[in-house]
């Protein structure tokens, strides 16, 4: 076999050890119990039985998600602009965005039905912010850390504010604000389904993953529960897998994170 | 007649510490349009500070000081060569020696111009789409140089540009300066640690003492032009350099050498 293909093998063969744990975890259970931990059959049916309303809804919470996380990106990169450009305006604002982030969405979710309903756009307003907190403070972090010789450089060459602001500093922010979106990408589908938990549409064929897990657990189909937690990390997955395929693109050529060396490790 | 002075100093001082003792001056100097000066002295006797007063990014406290006639910092042709290459990482070599240009708002056409002449210049043009981590430490300091020359300066100061590099490196990038410097018209200020080094490349050394930081020695190089690694091993360029050393020695602080 060649080395090569010897080095893919490992995730492989732990992805075989998990689904053979997983079932071995199944089967030393007390057979009165082991309802609680489906075996992986059991799995794979309810995802037959469930798989188009799991599928819908899970597009559901994906768009929310994107929704809010897309949001707060934008929202989190013109802030952080404003944020770095004085300390005043930084101590000023500070409290606030803790604030924002300190708000415990159970309280908001009855607020937020009142003011504008529930569904989508609540959904969407919950994930923003539960990830907006760490985009703003990644990347005000990475607009103020600059090197001290490249400001001189600037100053020296005579730049404007503004032109410090976009050529130098929010390319040196790059990789931080891509440390936040991370971050966020984790959040976001986490957020997007707790908030379809709390205020998501509970009208036919418009809800998300949160009330799909509220039915199952009404219903007490344990298998529909797991299957519903399966798609919600798969969420996570495909979000962060974007995420970082976005951040290759931005900084593999130039930041060190990407460097020969790093990759050869 | 001799040409008005392009860079002018008088009694001119500078204090971190508005109480405190200068940590550089009161000192004047003048200097000739097309000089080569180099800076010599030990640590903190203010050979960066000096630099960086003649560059605008420090306010003097004390004096006049004048460069082209004008106050220090409103002059678009002056260039600062830093100690590190302070590429920024991001942008392909290219775009680095426009990077000032960019600031000043030159067209795009007058910009490839000067870019384009400065990279061959610095014999980097092959490298000009690379990044500059993919560079070596020399060919990061050329890129630096181009920056600065892309400005098509009349005044260089260069602070230490070579500090960093190996010996081999650093002899042949100083060849380099100088035939750069045979070409065109621009004053250099450069601050050195090396005695070799500024022998090479000055017309005249200025020898500063510390506390508070003063022109000790002010000394004219007349070896000849043009130099090479031949000037190396020539008996004026070595006496020069035997001379300088001592002079700097003697101005060396004592306690440097306590241990």
């Amino acid at each position: 076999m060649s080395s090569r293909l010897l080095r893919r093998l490992p995730p492989f063969v732990l992805a075989a050890l998990f689904l053979a744990g997983w079932q071995a975890l199944h089967h030393s259970l007390p057979p009165g119990r082991r309802f609680l931990f489906p075996s992986l059959p059991q799995l794979g049916e309810a995802f037959q039985v469930h798989g188009p309303a799991l599928l819908g809804a899970a597009g559901h919470t994906a768009l929310a998600s994107l929704g809010g996380f897309a949001l707060a990106a934008l929202v989190a990169a013109g802030a952080s602009l404003l944020l770095a450009s004085s300390t005043l305006v930084r101590q000023a604002l500070y409290p606030y965005l803790m604030g924002l982030q300190m708000v415990p969405v159970i309280i908001v979710a009855p607020i937020l039905i009142l003011w504008v309903g529930p569904g989508a756009p609540s959904v969407i307003i919950v994930t923003f912010l539960i990830t907006f907190f760490p985009l703003v403070v990644n990347t005000t972090q990475g607009l103020l850390s600059v090197e001290q010789a490249h400001l001189d450089l600037f100053r020296m060459g005579r730049a404007a504010r503004w032109q410090e602001l976009l050529l130098l500093r929010a390319p040196a922010a790059l990789p931080y604000f891509f440390t936040g979106l991370r971050i966020a990408a984790i959040l976001a589908p986490i957020g997007a389904l707790t908030a379809d938990y709390l205020v998501g549409s509970t009208s036919g064929g418009r809800s998300g993953l949160g009330i799909t897990a509220l039915l199952f657990s009404a219903r007490n189909e344990i298998p529909g529960l797991y299957a519903t937690a399966v798609v919600g990390c798969a969420l996570g997955f495909v979000l962060v897998s974007a995420v970082s395929g976005l951040a290759w693109l931005a900084l593999h050529r130039w930041h060190d994170s990407y460097s020969a060396e790093q990759i050869e490790r | 007649m001799t040409p008005p002075p392009l860079i002018h100093c008088q009694a001119l001082a500078k204090r971190f510490d508005t109480t405190g003792p200068a940590v550089l001056g009161p000192l004047s100097l003048t200097v000739a349009p097309g000089e080569f000066v180099s800076i010599l002295g030990p640590s903190g006797c203010g050979k960066s500070t000096l630099l960086r007063l003649v560059s605008g990014l420090l306010a003097p406290s004390e004096g006049t000081l004048r460069v082209a006639d004008r106050p220090p910092g409103e002059l678009d042709d002056l260039a600062y060569v830093f100690q590190d290459a302070t590429l920024l990482p991001w942008l392909r070599v290219a775009a680095n020696v426009e990077t000032l240009l960019r600031l000043r708002r030159v067209s795009t056409a007058e910009r490839t111009r000067r870019r384009d002449a400065a990279l061959g210049l610095v014999r980097l043009t092959e490298k000009a789409r690379a990044y500059p981590r993919q560079l070596s430490g020399g060919q990061r300091m050329r890129v630096s140089l181009a920056r600065a020359l892309a400005l098509e300066p009349r005044v260089l100061l260069l602070d230490e540009p070579f500090g960093a590099l190996d010996e081999m490196t650093r002899d042949h990038l100083g060849e380099e300066l100088l035939a750069i410097h045979a070409r065109q018209a621009w004053t250099a200020l450069f601050v050195t640690h090396s005695v070799a080094e500024a022998v090479f490349l000055s017309t005249r050394i200025l020898v500063l003492a510390p506390h508070p930081g003063r022109i000790a020695h002010d000394l004219a190089v007349d070896l000849p032009y043009p130099r090479n690694h031949e000037t190396r091993r020539a008996p004026d360029y070595l006496r020069l350099v035997a001379d300088v050393s001592a002079r700097l020695r003697a101005v060396e602080p004592a306690e440097d050498f306590a241990a």
